[in-house]
């Protein structure tokens, strides 16, 4: 049964967040009825770095069509300093995917706490339209694993 | 240079200071040259070689050679001092076990190189005057040494011995080299003419895994691709994905500890220049976390062990070069 007949591409996204602010984050946004697009989907982790490279391109493997890290602000880290890391881990890998010809807009990271919950959607919103504007991820895609 | 080399050798191991050698030894062609472990004198007078394809480094070796009983002898070219320090840095070398006599480096000859201006059946070489002339099974042939050399030699980033024992021949200094050159030239291209040149490069990739197994840096006892949970375990790429997220996580696996040795893109049999990835790592730890070279000292921290409280955020990715 097909019930959305809506032919508009709908992106998916997946998020990373990290569970003391970012996760918390956005359940604020959500007990503050906030809209953000059903397309994010979320992955808890327990702190930004907790999230390996190849958790990004398995992301993408599967049929993401845009990744969002999202962790407690530098200096706010649970474990002291664990984002430290994440932001320049992530900052290589996403200069490598540039490096090799993959969109750029299709991976991000940002820094979303507790707090903000308005942030965490306005965040999800712009990020998701900026991925339906790219379209379906076809360079870093798994034919194996396209949907019909 | 290879008779001191072997002399000194038979030097060491007659005073009992080594017990074995490990060097290069001819394979089944003249240029193919692989690394080997001499036990004695009349194994070294027998195969022992060190001419001007003598390009294997052979710091990962000692990765096992330094743990087994005794002392063992290494020559190491000055790019290949720097793996070593890098070794020693990650405990993966015992360095007491480890003699090293510091070598000239190259520049080193690449047979495909010879081979792609059609001469074959290559029995030995000579440089004269940076003429090279080639005693083949056809006659002789002769070509500029310079378009012979292997690319890593030809943006050398070093002649300097970053570690050793002693010394055979002259040490020399760290050099200014154009070795961001290509990269450099890629970054200028657009996101489709770079997709376009990576996508021509790794789909000649058949995975047999050579750069992951000879490269000093890759050195885990149990590496992620080799994990039959993985999905991505030892096999033929079956999709492009594949072969972008191998050489991705390769690249990425050795990031701020890669050397710049160039022995990726020297076995690699399908010739794809993997060295851009690693180069393309190490030009953004430069630029963007104070310049760093690995393997340069023992006790600095690695770019990715280390943080700053105002690095630059991931979204400057974003800001800068060619869509």
């Amino acid at each position: 049964m097909q019930v959305n007949e809506n032919k508009e591409f709908q992106p998916l996204i997946v998020a990373f967040c990290c569970n003391w602010c970012s996760y918390a984050g956005a359940d604020l946004s959500g007990t503050n009825r906030l809209n953000y697009p059903s397309n994010v989907k979320i992955i808890r982790v327990p702190c930004s770095c907790r999230v390996n490279p190849m958790f990004i391109l398995r992301a993408f493997q599967k049929g993401a069509d845009g990744v969002i890290l999202c962790g407690c602000h530098p200096g706010d880290c649970h474990y002291t300093s664990g984002n430290y890391f994440t932001r320049r881990r992530m900052t290589l890998l996403f200069s490598m995917l540039d490096f090799l010809g993959i969109e750029r807009d299709r991976t991000r990271v940002e820094w979303v706490s507790a707090a903000e919950g308005a942030k965490f959607a306005a965040t999800m919103n712009e990020f998701t339209e900026a991925v339906k504007k790219l379209g379906p991820n076809r360079r870093l895609e798994d034919l194996r694993c396209r949907k019909q | 240079m290879q008779e001191a080399m072997i002399n000194r050798a038979k030097q060491l191991l007659a005073d009992g200071t080594v017990n074995r050698v490990i060097g290069w030894k001819r394979g089944e062609f003249a240029y193919d040259i692989t690394p080997a472990v001499f036990q004695s004198a009349e194994e070294l007078d027998a195969d022992f070689v060190f001419d001007d394809f003598t390009s294997a480094n052979v710091s990962k070796y000692l990765v096992k050679e330094s743990k087994k009983e005794g002392k063992i002898l290494a020559f190491l070219k000055p790019c290949d001092t720097y793996s070593f320090n890098q070794l020693t840095k990650e405990h993966r070398v015992v360095r007491e076990n480890v003699y090293i006599i510091g070598i000239p480096g190259g520049p080193k000859l690449d047979a495909e190189k010879i081979k792609a201006k059609g001469i074959t059946g290559i029995l030995g070489v000579k440089n004269e005057n940076y003429t090279l002339k080639i005693d083949t099974i056809y006659g002789e042939e002769t070509m500029p040494f310079y378009e012979a050399v292997l690319d890593k030699c030809a943006s050398c980033k070093s002649k300097k011995h970053v570690v050793f024992d002693e010394l055979i021949g002259e040490d020399g200094d760290v050099l200014e080299s154009n070795r961001f050159e290509m990269v450099e030239k890629l970054e200028n291209m657009t996101a489709q003419e770079r997709y376009d040149f990576w996508r021509d490069q790794f789909s000649k990739c058949i995975r047999c895994n050579a750069c992951r197994n000879v490269c000093p840096a890759c050195t885990c006892e149990k590496c992620v691709f080799d994990n039959p949970n993985s999905g991505v375990e030892n096999k033929a790429p079956a999709d492009s994905f594949e072969e972008n997220m191998f050489h991705i996580i390769r690249a990425f696996h050795v990031a701020g500890r890669c050397t710049d040795c160039g022995e990726c893109s020297r076995v690699c049999p399908q010739n794809i220049p993997l060295h851009l990835l690693n180069r393309k790592f190490i030009k953004d730890i430069n630029s963007l976390y104070g310049e760093y070279q690995a393997g340069e000292d023992t006790t600095s921290r690695a770019p990715l062990n280390d943080y700053k409280q105002d690095d630059c955020e991931a979204s400057i990715v974003h800001e800068r070069g060619v869509e």
